[in-house]
């Protein structure tokens, strides 16, 4: 669906340049959520931006279905542009227009008949939930409200695409719930493809299928959700993922302090429905070890749930050494922690 | 010089024809100043920011023009501008000689205001027009007129009072209306009594497109 082919982006010349995009490949397919992450100044915003020119990159490609947008004249580039719906972190709705204006709005520059818009307006109405605030200004409306908006009138015109700006960075937590819910639900319904920037791992961890973390105009890693967030191989990434769960240090003094003859300190993964399964109690009732949960998630990616501990096995090494073979046996994923 | 106030001197039916004049002035000249004043003002904010080289240079020129414009006072500028002004109404004096005048004086003044409106409207609502595909003319017309309005309308009553300043000054020069009575009876035949009528009048004028001025922009505010 978007094909990006090393692309570049510089501001300014000579000895003021400054390089925010160095080379991106990426490929987004159609129907995916596909997020980017990174620190603000890592270039993520200047990247979206490329994808629909409102920033006009220094060189490289960017393709949507077969359409180089690089490549476009004016014209072609408005009508190119109908087809990639944007939602934006301060929402940038007319404030001299009603709620039913704005997501006229999009119609109304190709000439939609009247009819034909108050249809698809209602309905756009009734998709984000606002029908009975139609005739509100954007003054009068919550953030929640006010991006619902923004969704509505960036959907009104059909997209192919979605791009969303750091679209739930100014909401509350409630509130970003509620609209990566109605993200995924029209991800689902309309089978549209969205690419998303946020600095919030929580976000890609909710709806995104795929995310490529951003760092110095690079990406420095990318895949599945649930590889990148369960295996990060990057500093910034496990900082990104650190900092959704904190006590990054108390483990730390936790292992520090086991004692390495009798015991060791593991990392359990369970990903899927081995998640909520007693594999871990039957084994050791079996392997006759003992152990302590130092720390633990039990939550979910996207749809999938996943379980991650980190256990300190104690009792005979060889019994160790026989819990974690038959762990591994299960498809759980063991991983060797060092103080 | 010490005389009492003698509202007798006032001649009302002259003050009636008088005011007339002073609002005649007042209507073409606000009316021409906005035809003016506002494409220049939407140029000057286009071409302020435009990417184009071509189009800065335009910005450069017209604002020079403007800014020598609105540094002569406008007395001289009448005066100046009476050959043009002869070659355009056929009259150089009365309510049809000030017009050119007036809107040469002002529309230039009214042009920096809407340019500084404009340049209140949000860059992000901007933005996601573009991102919508809107042309410049759709983003003009769609989205930065409407979001102005409040502060061109606040513009335009400045410009609207302005200009009651500059028709009154124009009774120096023939100009006719309250302010050549104020002069030619209160300045020069020591009729204080007429000139305290023609500039209470001039006071309420001002008052009252204030007044409407506020209302307007209060009614048009959505933020």
């Amino acid at each position: 669906m978007i094909t990006i082919k090393n692309l570049v982006k510089t501001y300014g010349t000579g000895a003021k340049a400054m390089t925010a995009l160095k080379g991106i490949d990426l490929e987004i397919a159609k129907g995916e959520i596909f997020g980017i992450i990174g620190h603000s100044g890592a270039g993520k915003s200047t990247l979206i931006r490329c994808i629909n020119m409102l920033e006009r990159p220094t060189s490289g490609d960017i393709l949507i279905g077969k359409t180089d947008m690089t490549r476009l004249g004016k014209g072609q580039l408005q009508q190119q542009r109908r087809r990639i719906g944007m939602i934006f972190q301060h929402f940038n709705l007319l404030s001299s227009a009603t709620v039913y204006e704005n997501i006229a709005f999009p119609l109304r520059l190709v000439r939609t008949p009247k009819a034909e818009v108050d249809r698809k307006v209602k309905e756009m109405l009734e998709l984000v939930g606002l029908t009975e605030h139609a005739k509100k200004h954007p003054a009068q409306l919550s953030g929640g409200q006010k991006q619902r908006v923004g969704i509505a009138r960036a959907l009104a015109t059909d997209p192919d695409v979605l791009l969303c700006d750091e679209a739930t960075s100014a909401l509350d937590p409630q509130t970003t719930d509620s609209i990566l819910r109605l993200l995924l639900d029209i991800n689902r319904k309309l089978g549209l493809t969205i690419v998303l920037i946020t600095h919030e791992m929580h976000v890609i961890q909710s709806i995104c299928d795929k995310v490529a973390v951003i760092q110095g105009g690079v990406i420095v890693e990318e895949g599945p959700v649930i590889d990148v967030f369960l295996k990060p191989k990057q500093p910034v990434t496990r900082d990104f993922i650190n900092r959704e769960s904190e006590n990054a240090e108390a483990l730390e003094e936790a292992i520090r302090a086991t004692d390495a003859a009798s015991s060791r300190t593991v990392k359990v993964t369970f990903i899927g429905e081995l998640t909520y399964q007693s594999i871990l109690s039957q084994t050791v009732k079996e392997t006759g070890v003992n152990f302590a949960i130092l720390q633990g998630t039990i939550s979910r990616i996207k749809e999938t749930p996943y379980g991650q501990l980190v256990v300190r096995f104690e009792g005979d090494t060889a019994d160790i050494r026989r819990t974690l073979e038959r762990l591994t046996q299960q498809r759980l994923e063991v991983e060797e922690l060092e103080a | 010089m010490n005389r009492e106030l003698d509202f007798s001197q006032v001649d009302w039916a002259e003050f009636g024809k008088a005011t007339n004049a002073t609002l005649q002035m007042l209507g073409y000249s606000s009316l021409f100043t906005l035809i003016l004043g506002l494409p220049i003002g939407i140029i000057l904010f286009l071409t302020a920011r435009s990417s184009s080289a071509g189009a800065r240079s335009v910005y450069a020129v017209l604002a020079f023009v403007v800014n020598l414009l609105r540094s002569v006072p406008f007395i001289i500028l009448i005066i100046a501008l009476l050959p043009f002004t002869k070659f355009i109404v056929d009259t150089q004096i009365g309510v049809r000689g000030m017009i050119p005048p007036l809107v040469i004086g002002a529309a230039p003044f009214f042009a920096r205001l809407v340019e500084t409106s404009l340049r209140e409207v949000d860059r992000g609502v901007i933005e996601a027009a573009q991102a919508m595909g809107a042309s410049t003319r759709q983003i003009v017309l769609r989205v930065i007129l409407p979001e102005a309005l409040p502060g061109l309308v606040a513009g335009f009553t400045i410009t609207v009072i302005t200009l009651i300043s500059y028709t009154a000054m124009s009774g120096l020069v023939g100009g006719g209306g309250l302010g050549q009575l104020a002069v030619s009876y209160g300045y020069n035949r020591y009729e204080t009594s007429v000139m305290l009528v023609a500039l209470v009048i001039i006071v309420i004028m001002v008052q009252i497109i204030q007044m409407v001025g506020d209302r307007l922009v209060a009614h048009f505010t959505r933020k």
